[in-house]
């Protein structure tokens, strides 16, 4: 089901913890919410949920407002960060739940609430652990427990809290493959809230990045890695560099010099120049460059990752270069930005 | 060679820490001398009756009735107490009221307050011309000199067991369970009913065991309040003074042993189920 | 205040949402007036009635009451009681949460358990246990009578009964605590060139002070109050055997109502006082001995 989030506004106290956010999901997308903690991500997903009224604003759910409906209406799935399993329940009944607790008049006969809880156990790979209870199992099988829990309603929408967040990185990364595999599976509607950029860029369909309680920017992984709209999310989505520079006559300038980019249509005036350590042209000589004294030189797998001091600059830079090139500390390199962009203060 | 010995047998684990010795020497003598020698002599004071004698004691009518009060009370007040006690658990622990502290503090009252003192008061409370014994009689209710009157004393005394258990256990719960059972559709009714409630099992037992316990054992807050009519109202520790008082010791020995059987039988019982649930659970009290 | 009266605890969501994961209002109404009621009615009540009793006829039968000799005699043994008995719960309490907390070894839980026992004992039991071991019946009655030695009916006897009954309050207390706090420090503090005693008394003792307070607290309370287990031992000589409790009970049987609830207002303060540095205890130190908050 399409959700559409319309300008809502979330206070605690007095402390805004959204202003005025507004964001449509397409049915049956996997879309991230990403940003770091304090960005109102979980915040915006409990207000989806109905755990936490909006102060203003609206929510859809197709075309029915559900700002008014309690949490219980609003027939979710909602999968907690730490699971939420009810430990005194076997993995079918925590499955079961929420057919169980359903009125007389909508529930299935518990015949079918059993099929329909097996199937989902099969669905999530833990066929034989019917009657094992959330203790008996490892972090990762609590995790799909909790997925086939809020997966058993038939959820308008699925909302995840940071799903990976307490497990190692190895069952992280094999769940986010799998997670997906059922998403495309049963084509739920799902809204997941990660700090971790790699796997809302591996994982999502869209990605919204957040910030301080806005939308910085929403879009598919390589839109949001490749044109980054603000500095924060250049910043906050994979390595970047950034360096304040003057545009004077189309050209960029660092200090007095004139670095050989050319910015056509871009004001006059000083702005700051974001670009990322990989997407730099190494120049031999220089007529009008970015030149520096390396400082630190580390080969990280296939490449070369060197810190440079750039002349008249205080800022530390990074750039990437092939493994052979040697690039010893004390040495000089000239090299030129091939993809940037600039953002003014 | 050393390596297939088989571990050799270890009392304790080593350890820099100085002063195990001292520590366990003091424990152990103390521990003899005070608890353990006492008690075995009740136990060969009890055997030394022989089988039959301790037989024909133990089921005398008078002995079977006081027992049957002792524990049939006991039980009445510890499931009042797990009522009771839930409720001010969760009282105490989810709300916010002018008073809360106060209340808090006052669920240990029965702990500080001597027996006897508990039990003059509430023998002055709920006496026929008492302030709620006043109330109650032209009801046709009577508590003070009745075996009713025996479990409100003791629903008195066991109130902190159940309370003290159940809230650092309601403290922990985990508002996402809430959220989770919120989310699934459930009502808060059955959130409450079905979620939380029975995740509180471990603790609920545990407090009705020791309220339970205290209540089959307790003498000096009962003995005012009871009329102690013997077969009717009469308990079992007040039995086993009046037996003393005869100087008929064997026939105290043997509801004394009869007494603490049952006593440790029962923990036994709840020891185990705590055993399975954390077993099972993963978590018990 | 009203309306803040009523906030749940978490706080801060609109109606619609709190009842997704708390009750309506009425439902928090009623459960807090029930719980008042019943607070009121099994505790406040009883408490209130022992003052009101023993000032029924006004103050002066109150301090006449109270300046009894018999009464002042009952106070002493008492407190001369719960001075023996105390301390040597304590140092018992000391070593037994030392060697179960601080060190494994096999047969700690039965050890515990056993540390355990005399609270799922009744007190007229425990009071029993002596008058078989030291009665003119028992094995050592004929001795020590042989020799003078007066045990029941005495106040060595009325102190073994107070030990037996309040053996483990301090234990209880100590080891959960120190069982949270580990070992890592004593550990450093050797390693420094703390010797044993230096360890416990600048490093272990500074660390459960608290907690052990707490736990002297609780036996006290029960030593000073304890009836049952007394009562049995005691043989209730006047002015020579009767703690406080069983001087209650005599004046009560006899009818000396006034008498009664003077010497009980003692022993309710005594149970006040005990409850408020307790309620203190645990608001300023919480974290120090919310291991042991169970009982």
């Amino acid at each position: 089901m399409e959700v559409r989030v319309q300008d809502i506004r979330k206070e605690f106290g007095r402390f805004p913890a959204l202003e005025k956010v507004s964001l449509d999901i397409r049915s049956g997308e996997l879309i991230a919410l990403l940003g770091p903690s304090g960005s109102g991500k979980t915040t915006l997903l409990r207000l989806i949920a109905g755990l936490e009224s909006p102060t203003d604003g609206t929510i859809f759910f197709g075309d029915a407002d559900a700002s008014k409906k309690t949490v219980q209406e609003r027939n979710i799935g909602f999968v907690f960060q730490h699971y939420a399993l009810f430990r005194h329940m076997t993995v079918i009944d925590n499955v079961a739940f929420g057919l169980k607790v359903r009125p007389a008049a909508r529930r299935p006969s518990a015949a079918d609430i059993r099929k329909r809880a097996e199937d989902l156990i099969e669905l999530v790979q833990l066929g034989g652990m019917e009657k094992r209870y959330p203790a008996q199992l490892s972090g990762g099988q609590r995790q799909r427990v909790a997925l086939a829990r809020a997966m058993a309603v038939e959820p308008n929408v699925l909302l995840l809290d940071e799903p990976f967040g307490a497990l190692d990185a190895q069952v992280r990364k094999e769940l986010r493959r799998w997670l997906r595999e059922i998403h495309d599976r049963t084509g739920h509607t799902t809204v997941f809230v990660t700090h971790d950029q790699d796997e809302a860029l591996e994982l999502a369909d869209r990605v919204v990045v957040m910030s301080k309680g806005r939308i910085e920017q929403v879009g598919t992984p390589d839109e949001i890695y490749d044109t980054p709209n603000s500095p924060f999310v250049f910043g906050f989505i994979g390595q970047s560099n950034t360096l304040p520079v003057r545009v004077e006559n189309g050209q960029l300038w660092l200090e007095d010099r004139s670095i050989g980019v050319s910015a056509p249509g871009e004001p006059q005036g000083p702005a700051e120049l974001y670009f990322r350590p990989h997407d730099i042209d190494l120049l031999d000589g220089c007529g009008g460059c970015l030149a520096g004294v390396v400082t630190i030189s580390r080969r990280v797998a296939g490449t070369r990752h060197v810190e440079l001091d750039i002349a008249g600059s205080t800022r530390r830079i990074e750039i990437e270069l092939p493994a052979d090139v040697a690039a010893a500390p004390g040495t000089r390199i000239a090299f030129r930005p091939n993809r940037w962009k600039l953002f003014r203060s | 060679m050393t390596a297939s010995l088989p571990q050799r047998w270890q009392f304790r684990q080593p350890s820099v820490i100085p002063g195990f010795g001292l520590a366990l020497g003091v424990t152990l003598s103390w521990l003899i001398l005070i608890i353990l020698i006492p008690l075995s002599g009740l136990a060969w004071r009890s055997s030394a009756l022989g089988w039959s004698t301790f037989w024909t004691l133990a089921t005398d009518q008078r002995t079977l009735n006081a027992l049957k009060i002792s524990f049939g009370t006991a039980f009445v007040a510890a499931l009042a107490n797990v009522v009771f006690g839930v409720l001010l658990a969760w009282v105490l622990v989810r709300y916010r009221f002018f008073g809360r502290r106060v209340i808090d503090a006052m669920v240990d009252l029965p702990f500080a307050l001597p027996t006897a003192v508990a039990g003059i008061a509430l023998t002055t409370l709920y006496a026929p011309n008492g302030w709620i014994g006043s109330l109650l009689t032209p009801l046709g209710i009577k508590v003070a000199f009745t075996p009713v009157g025996i479990v409100f004393a003791l629903i008195f005394v066991g109130l902190p067991f159940v309370v003290r258990t159940v809230q650092p256990i309601m403290e922990e719960i985990d508002r996402e369970v809430e959220e989770a059972a919120a989310t699934l559709g459930a009502s808060r009714f059955q959130t409450v009913s079905r979620v939380l409630l029975p995740g509180l099992a471990p603790a609920v037992l545990t407090g009705f065991a020791l309220a339970f316990a205290r209540g089959v054992g307790e003498y000096g807050s009962v003995i005012f309040i009871a009329g102690n009519l013997p077969y009717v109202s009469e308990i079992a520790p007040l039995l086993i003074v009046i037996r003393l008082e005869e100087f008929n010791y064997p026939a105290a020995t043997a509801i004394a042993a009869v007494m603490l059987i049952l006593s440790f039988v029962m923990l036994l019982v709840i020891n185990s189920i705590q055993a399975w649930s954390r077993r099972r659970y993963g978590y018990g009290t | 205040m009203a309306h803040d009266a009523l906030a749940p605890a978490s706080g801060n969501t609109s109606e619609m949402v709190r009842s997704a994961t708390s009750e309506s209002r009425l439902a928090r109404y009623g459960l807090i007036a029930l719980s008042l009621a019943f607070v009121g009615l099994f505790l406040v009540m009883p408490l209130a009635i022992v003052f009101t009793e023993a000032l029924r006829n006004g103050p002066g039968r109150f301090y006449e009451a109270l300046a009894d000799p018999e009464t002042w005699a009952a106070i002493r043994l008492t407190l001369l009681v719960a001075a023996i008995a105390v301390p040597l719960n304590l140092v018992f309490g000391i070593a037994a949460a030392w060697a179960i907390a601080k060190f494994e070894f096999k047969g700690k839980a039965f050890l515990t358990t056993l540390i355990d026992l005399p609270f799922s004992v009744s007190p007229v039991i425990s009071g029993l246990v002596f008058v078989l071991l030291f009665g003119s019946h028992s094995l050592l009655g004929p001795w020590l009578s042989s020799h003078g030695i007066k045990v029941l009916f005495a106040v060595p006897g009325i102190v073994l009964a107070t030990v037996f009954v309040t053996f483990p309050f301090v234990a209880r207390e100590l080891i959960p605590l120190m069982q949270e706090q580990g070992t890592s420090d004593e550990e450093a503090a050797l390693s420094l060139g703390a010797s044993g005693w230096q360890t416990f008394w600048y490093v272990t003792l500074p660390n459960i002070k608290w907690g052990l307070l707490y736990g002297v607290l609780l036996c006290n309370a029960r030593a000073m109050g304890e009836f049952g287990a007394v009562s049995v031992v005691s043989g209730h000589i006047r002015g020579m055997t009767n703690t406080m409790p069983l001087q209650v009970e005599i004046l009560y049987n006899e009818y000396n109502f006034v008498g009664a609830f003077a010497v009980a207002t003692l022993l309710a303060l005594l149970a006040l006082v005990t409850l408020v540095i307790k309620s203190l205890l645990e608001f300023k130190f919480s974290a120090q001995i919310a291991a042991a908050r169970k009982h």
